[in-house]
């Protein structure tokens, strides 16, 4: 009877670990230490040793412009995006840069970023680098002229 | 081999002319045509509206920002709607199904037409959200925000453009 009654808090706990979503504001809970400003990217793009990046936003803003290289892996708000950022690093070391981006919102507001860091934190990356998009992927980057590939 | 390599390169050129940057959208401009079947079963002509005022709302489920604004649109649909105003939202999420699955919880009172990256493009590029177009009655773009702004803002520009159109 006891153990009955336990079920559905095991059930809960075993769950947890899964469910990573994140809510708009959570970006500002991602460490300033493990930000990157757009200008850094740009001049490790540019130098020609880019780690692996990984848009971790939505489809149609993916098919707009992206980075140069960049792979779609997301949305971070749903269970499915985590699925696929998890399936694009699987076979990396632990100890490999990633950088991730989004850029859909104001940092303040996006939906994304900071459960797909916090999903690479969990699977036990270490050197996770998040792209600082203050307004948007228009705004702080293109806009900016740093390199865009255009289409999906 | 040369052929092949020539061959390649046209691929190439004719690859990164479809690719090409969209142009970027400026106060002033004719705004974009388009027609489009709405969410709700009709057919929404921007040409169609030359003469009235119309706000160009694009937004996405995800977008927080953007779902906070929309009761706001539609009071000034009401408000302004009488007077020659036309608000059209334009979802840029990844599926209909999901601007749908919205639209049953939050109340529209104007045509929500699905976007893409090809109407992102028409716009300028829609590299973030929240942005709204604001067009004049002869159809010339009044005014681009983008982010985070007060309705109230919108509020005057609304007002201010709509006595321009009165004869």
């Amino acid at each position: 009877m006891r153990l009955a009654a336990l079920i559905p808090l095991l059930t809960v706990l075993l769950l947890a670990p899964l469910t990573t979503s994140a809510a708009p504001g959570d970006a500002l809970t991602i460490p300033a230490a493990v930000q990157i400003q757009p200008a850094e990217l740009a001049a490790i793009l540019k130098a020609g040793n880019a780690p692996p990046i990984l848009q971790v936003g939505f489809s149609v803003l993916y098919q707009q412009a992206h980075i140069p290289n960049s792979q779609f892996a997301g949305p971070g708000n749903k269970d499915d995006g985590l699925l696929n950022l998890k399936s694009h690093v699987d076979a990396l070391p632990r100890d490999q840069l990633v950088v991730i981006y989004c850029g859909c919102c104001p940092w303040e507001k996006c939906p994304n970023i900071a459960a797909a860091y916090k999903q690479l934190v969990e699977m036990g990356f270490t050197k996770v680098r998040v792209l600082y998009l203050a307004s948007n992927f228009g705004a702080d980057w293109v806009d900016k002229g740093y390199p865009v590939t255009r289409g999906g | 081999m040369s052929r092949v390599l020539v061959l390649a390169l046209l691929l190439g050129l004719a690859a990164n002319a479809s690719a090409k940057a969209p142009v970027k959208l400026k106060v002033g401009e004719p705004a974009p045509q388009f027609i489009r079947g709405d969410l709700q079963g009709r057919s929404f002509d921007l040409k169609a509206q030359r003469g009235k005022v119309v706000l160009i709302d694009f937004w996405a489920s995800w977008c927080a920002p953007c779902i906070v604004a929309i009761p706001h649109l539609v009071q000034l649909q009401e408000k302004y709607g009488a007077r020659g105003f036309q608000v059209v939202g334009v979802s840029m999420d990844d599926s209909a199904k999901i601007t749908k699955e919205t639209m049953q919880e939050i109340r529209f009172n104007y045509p929500v037409v699905p976007g893409d990256a090809k109407l992102g493009n028409l716009y300028g590029g829609v590299l973030g959200l929240p942005l709204q177009f604001l067009v004049g009655a002869d159809g010339k773009i009044l005014a681009i925000r983008s982010g985070d702004f007060p309705p109230t803002a919108l509020d005057k520009e609304i007002a201010a453009a709509l006595k321009k159109t009165v004869p």
